[in-house]
């Protein structure tokens, strides 16, 4: 018995601890059978599958990306429930597709799936927000859509997250940005004072009185007790 | 760059002491000794100078020893502004309104590479140098400066407070860039002429 008992996260976890694995092969290997479960659910629309350093990437059709992964959240056998990163690639070649990776993992049957879908360029940059499956996407569909230019469509507030609203240059991360932006200097330190960081980050989104009827259960319990919430 | 002065200014005292008196004389002694044994840092750290900033206000180095010991995080209540690490544009506005609500006087300490000149960020999202945005008055340089390094800077802006002179209003008040000067050049003019060096760090001062 050690003295740390390995916490169970679902009925269909495998037994034993988690473990680093060793000696995992660049390319092949076993991969993770919710490949093989999406291939027989959703057919051609899975375009292909690869495993790389043990890890399962699969590539899927654009406009069915939200049905695969709402299928992979919701089905009882996959449980996807922790969407842990929302990103893009782009390659230097200017006729490879651009890819939007979505890092998904599910807790109760410790599996790790990445899922990727290829937007060719010279086409609008539109892939389907998953924001209403995991609320998690909302900052990280952001940052995607500020980085590389990326429209999430459904998105309920799709604004740049990491440069300021009113930023003018482009998209930073793609590969025709300069490294040193667009714009000289001097004009981008006049745009950047001339941001009003207040117009929409300001301490009546901290009120915790106005997001009362939206808090959980337990905390309004507390906080109608009159315990101090650290304003 | 050309900077006007109030008319009233304008005249440069080269004898302070045939103008002052004894007693105006040794009550700026007082009050600068007080004001530069009292210094409190409105620290702005964002990046790893900041952990340097920790360490020499920490116990080893202690920064309590110049009378630095009460971090203000308050601008209200400071008076000299540290700035450790790089800022980049979208922080520009806040570090210009934390220096307006400063009351005078103030001072402002540029801490490392990054905050003096951009560093080694020479890219789109970078301020290239904290005096594009406020005025400083100590650069200390280092990647990042270690605490001795910090407290050398301290102790050089503890000699300009010990050495101002409270007549002299020009050092207190605000000055603006006088396009009609013959020494003023315009930001766009010196973003040409640093264009043959690929808009590096050191052509890059224009200013807003």
């Amino acid at each position: 018995m050690s003295r740390f008992e390995v916490v169970r996260t679902g009925e269909s976890a495998p037994p034993g601890s988690p473990a680093t694995q060793k000696g995992v092969p660049h390319r092949g290997g076993e991969a993770n059978p919710s490949a093989k479960a999406l291939q027989d659910k959703f057919g051609s629309a899975v375009k292909r599958v690869e495993v790389i350093w043990g890890e399962t990437v699969v590539f899927v059709h654009p406009p069915l990306v939200h049905d695969v992964i709402r299928w992979l959240h919701d089905d009882q056998s996959q449980r996807y429930d922790f969407l842990s990163d929302v990103t893009a690639v782009e390659y230097r070649d200017a006729e490879v597709p651009i890819e939007v990776v979505w890092h998904l993992r599910s807790l109760p049957f410790r599996r790790f799936l990445r899922v990727k879908a290829q937007l060719p360029k010279g086409q609008p940059l539109e892939i389907a927000s998953v924001y209403d499956i995991y609320r998690s996407a909302d900052w990280l569909e952001r940052e995607c859509y500020d980085m590389f230019g990326i429209r999430f469509v459904g998105h309920p507030d799709l604004r740049r997250i990491l440069m300021w609203e009113q930023y003018k240059e482009g998209f930073p991360l793609r590969k025709d940005f300069p490294l040193r932006g667009r714009f000289s200097r001097s004009e981008q330190l006049r745009q950047a004072l001339a941001q009003n960081p207040e117009a929409r980050y300001s301490m009546e989104e901290l009120d915790i009185a106005d997001a009362f009827a939206e808090l959980p259960q337990d905390m309004r319990d507390r906080l109608s007790k009159g315990e101090r919430t650290g304003e | 760059m050309g900077l006007t002065v109030p008319s009233e200014h304008r005249t440069v005292a080269y004898a302070p002491e045939a103008q002052e008196g004894w007693v105006a004389t040794r009550l700026d002694f007082l009050v600068n000794w007080a004001r530069a044994n009292s210094l409190w840092p409105m620290p702005f750290g964002t990046a790893c100078c900041a952990i340097e900033f920790m360490a020499t206000a920490a116990s080893d180095f202690d920064l309590a020893r110049f009378g630095m010991e009460r971090m203000s995080f308050s601008p209200r209540q400071a008076d000299v502004l540290i700035c450790a690490g790089r800022v980049p544009f979208k922080l520009a506005p806040i570090i210009r309104r934390i220096w307006q609500q400063m009351p005078q006087p103030k001072w402002a300490i540029s801490m490392g590479a990054c905050a003096s000149t951009g560093g080694m960020f020479d890219n789109y999202a970078v301020v290239q140098g904290i005096d594009t945005i406020i005025p400083v008055d100590v650069y200390v340089p280092g990647c990042p400066p270690r605490p001795e390094g910090l407290i050398y800077g301290i102790r050089m802006l503890q000699e300009k407070v010990k050495n101002e002179r409270a007549a002299d209003k020009g050092t207190r008040d605000e000055m603006e860039p006088d396009p009609t000067s013959q020494l003023y050049i315009p930001p766009s003019v010196i973003d040409e002429l640093g264009e043959p060096f690929g808009n590096s760090v050191n052509q890059t001062r224009s200013g807003s």
